[in-house]
């Protein structure tokens, strides 16, 4: 009998989302959709796959996102559900270590491509959350708590892009 | 060639030029350098995915037409790519060179 899990999240940071259903795979609980927040498991072995989260460059629907998603699964990566840009892909353990990104340009590119979707929501929220765009009501607090919840990871992958681009003086 | 493309390639690009001297598909790049570095380069989908495309519109590689099977583009390296991927052995021919003649001969 194949067992059927659902589990509520929300993750602010797409790098601790990814090592939890890491997390869960290591347990056998293999994630096979999300929709906002409610993930779907189910029962396998132990470890079966690998799981990624990516921010991809175009819309996943667009003719240049699905050929980048095309190109995935000729790699034996699998879609496991995409929201917005944002695209959970997971790839069985046998076939060897799984990274999408393999050196330090490519991976400060991703990390900025998150900031700039980021920055602009973090932002609004900010200035209407302090109310400079309008009358500020109490409800504009949830505005301000937004804009926290969102700076935290912000500034969580702008420290990965400093490193990264130290290292980057160094090495590829 | 311009004063800004005489820089060393990145390893991606290296391997990526060197795998495109056969016609291969994304995946067979990816296999190719894995068994020919014996596992040490593992090219990342993303990262190769990008560098395909900056590679195509730079002209070192193109994409070749197959209408049988037009879901696996492959590629191959052009003229003006053998040009610098020339040009990138003549730089670390010169970097072993030196390196021997100072850290020893090691590289001999």
């Amino acid at each position: 009998m194949e067992m059927r899990k659902t589990l509520y999240r929300f993750f602010g940071n797409f790098e601790k989302e990814e090592a939890w259903l890491n997390q869960m795979a290591s347990q056998g609980l293999h994630c096979v959709d999300y929709v906002l927040c409610r993930y779907k498991f189910e029962q396998g072995a132990p470890s079966e796959y690998i799981y990624r989260i990516e921010l991809m460059e175009k819309d996943p629907r667009s003719p240049e996102g699905m050929a980048y998603l095309e190109f995935l699964e000729e790699a034996g990566i699998e879609v496991v559900a995409t929201h917005v840009r944002w695209v959970y892909l997971r790839k069985k353990a046998e076939q060897g270590p799984f990274d999408l990104y393999s050196d330090n340009a490519s991976r400060i590119k991703h990390y900025r491509r998150i900031l700039r979707l980021l920055l602009p929501i973090g932002g609004l929220n900010f200035f209407f959350g302090i109310g400079i765009l309008h009358n500020w009501q109490p409800i504009n607090l949830l505005n301000l708590g937004a804009s926290f919840l969102l700076a935290i990871p912000a500034w969580s992958y702008y420290q990965r892009i400093m490193q990264l681009e130290k290292e980057s003086e160094i090495r590829e | 060639m311009p004063p800004d493309e005489q820089g060393a390639l990145t390893e991606a690009v290296f391997y990526i030029l060197l795998a495109l001297h056969e016609p291969l598909h994304g995946y067979g790049i990816m296999q190719g350098v894995q068994e020919l570095t014996k596992g040490r380069v593992n090219l990342g989908p993303g990262t190769l995915y990008g560098a395909l495309s900056s590679l195509v519109e730079k002209g070192w590689i193109t994409a070749l037409d197959d209408a049988s099977n037009s879901r696996r583009k492959e590629y191959q390296i052009t003229a003006s790519g053998e040009q610098v991927f020339q040009a990138e052995l003549q730089r670390l021919e010169e970097l072993l060179t030196h390196a021997s003649l100072i850290a020893g001969g090691k590289w001999k």
